[in-house]
């Protein structure tokens, strides 16, 4: 039928395994905007849930490695991480092959996006998860951009990914909702663990806010790389999201958090 | 140097419970598949995690051989700080470390 949602949340190891080392008075408002972005999510009764991830080596690699992919299996599991490490119970999601062939046909337009029948979730989708369908109800088609080992795709290629996403999921009768996750500025997995740019984050969020393309597509990798680390590659999936919704974008939350690796944000950009 | 094959042990242990069981009774029988350098090598089997740092080795994979070994969350921090104090800079790779030896940025 069409895109029903279109959000944004980050989705660092640390919001879940660390939980307990977190200040509550930071942590809590955090998961409680997580947990509005669920009912809203649910509020549209999407048939599918999209979620686009920037993985971590879970399930592609410098051997054949593609920029975009989407998941056509007919189940998930996930998560790839020992669960009592990432403190998120493991589960198998629901897929639909059938709804994932139909999305990348469409999206082949525009696109060269890979698939993929199997898929094993790393904490990029296996965190939202757990806020977002922590009963495991909703049928996931898991989206991957690549944001870890360069060559990376362009950024206006990923305004691009975020307008077949579009026109794909206006394309099928299924009711669509898309959440696109990531850091914005972080240097997770490093000795700078916790190290957050919070004024470049803001100005990042004013672009993502006004959907000012030009500014979200002007940043070269070799800039975010020295200002917002190399976590920051992933706005890559804010700025798929944009280019997905169309509208004006809202960050209903953001604080840094350093224990959590990331200046952590849930928001909804508008679909017009 | 051969900071694919090492990180391509890595990247198979995280997804291989095959892999996975092999490394914890027989690891070295698991390497012997890679073209690694001595280095590289020794640093595996002795779970060296500086050393695996300062080679290069991409953090999202490096954190997970750290859980698979046991290694505390402040603990990973510690060894590639500690790492890099005693092999030297981080030679390759995207995943440098750009505070100081003393900061503690998230208080570990």
């Amino acid at each position: 039928m069409s895109l029903v949602y279109c959000g944004v949340c980050s989705h660092a190891p640390g919001i879940t395994s660390r939980s307990d080392m977190a200040d509550p008075a930071l942590r809590d408002p955090f998961y409680a905007a997580l947990e509005n972005q669920r009912q809203e999510i649910m509020a549209t009764r999407p048939d599918a849930l999209m979620i686009v991830a920037a993985e971590h080596f879970a399930n592609f690699f410098m051997n054949n490695m593609p920029a975009y992919a989407i998941g056509m299996g007919e189940s998930y599991t996930g998560p790839i991480e020992d669960p009592d490490w990432l403190k998120v119970p493991l589960r198998t999601a629901k897929g639909n092959p059938d709804l994932g062939r139909r999305l990348v046909a469409e999206m082949l337009e525009t696109v060269d996006v890979a698939y993929a029948e199997e898929w094993q979730f790393d904490h990029g989708i296996s965190v939202p998860l757990h806020f977002l369908d922590p009963n495991n109800e909703l049928t996931i088609i898991p989206v991957n951009i690549n944001c870890q080992g360069p060559p990376l795709t362009p950024l206006h290629r990923a305004w691009t990914f975020g307008e077949a996403i579009r026109r794909a999921a206006d394309s099928v009768p299924e009711r669509i909702a898309l959440v696109c996750t990531g850091g914005i500025s972080h240097w997770p997995a490093t000795p700078d663990s916790g190290k957050i740019n919070e004024a470049w984050d803001r100005e990042f969020i004013t672009r993502w806010e006004a959907n000012d393309r030009a500014a979200m597509l002007s940043y070269t990798d070799a800039e975010t790389y020295r200002d917002a680390g190399q976590g920051g590659f992933e706005i890559r999936t804010f700025i798929t999201a944009a280019a997905a919704g169309g509208g004006k974008g809202d960050v209903q939350f953001f604080a840094p958090i350093p224990i959590f690796a990331v200046g952590c944000t849930v928001g909804r950009m508008e679909i017009v | 140097m051969s900071l694919y094959q090492l990180s391509k042990v890595l990247y198979v242990l995280n997804r291989d419970d095959a892999a996975k069981r092999l490394w914890h009774t027989e690891p070295a029988s698991l390497l012997d598949g890679y073209d690694l350098t001595d280095e590289e090598r020794a640093a595996l089997l002795e779970h060296d995690i500086g050393m695996l740092y300062v080679l290069g080795v991409n953090g999202q994979i490096l954190m997970h051989f750290a859980a698979l070994c046991g290694i505390a969350w402040a603990d990973y921090i510690r060894l590639m700080r500690e790492g890099v104090e005693k092999y030297g800079p981080v030679r390759a790779g995207l995943y440098a470390m750009t505070t100081q030896f003393n900061e503690k940025v998230a208080g570990v």
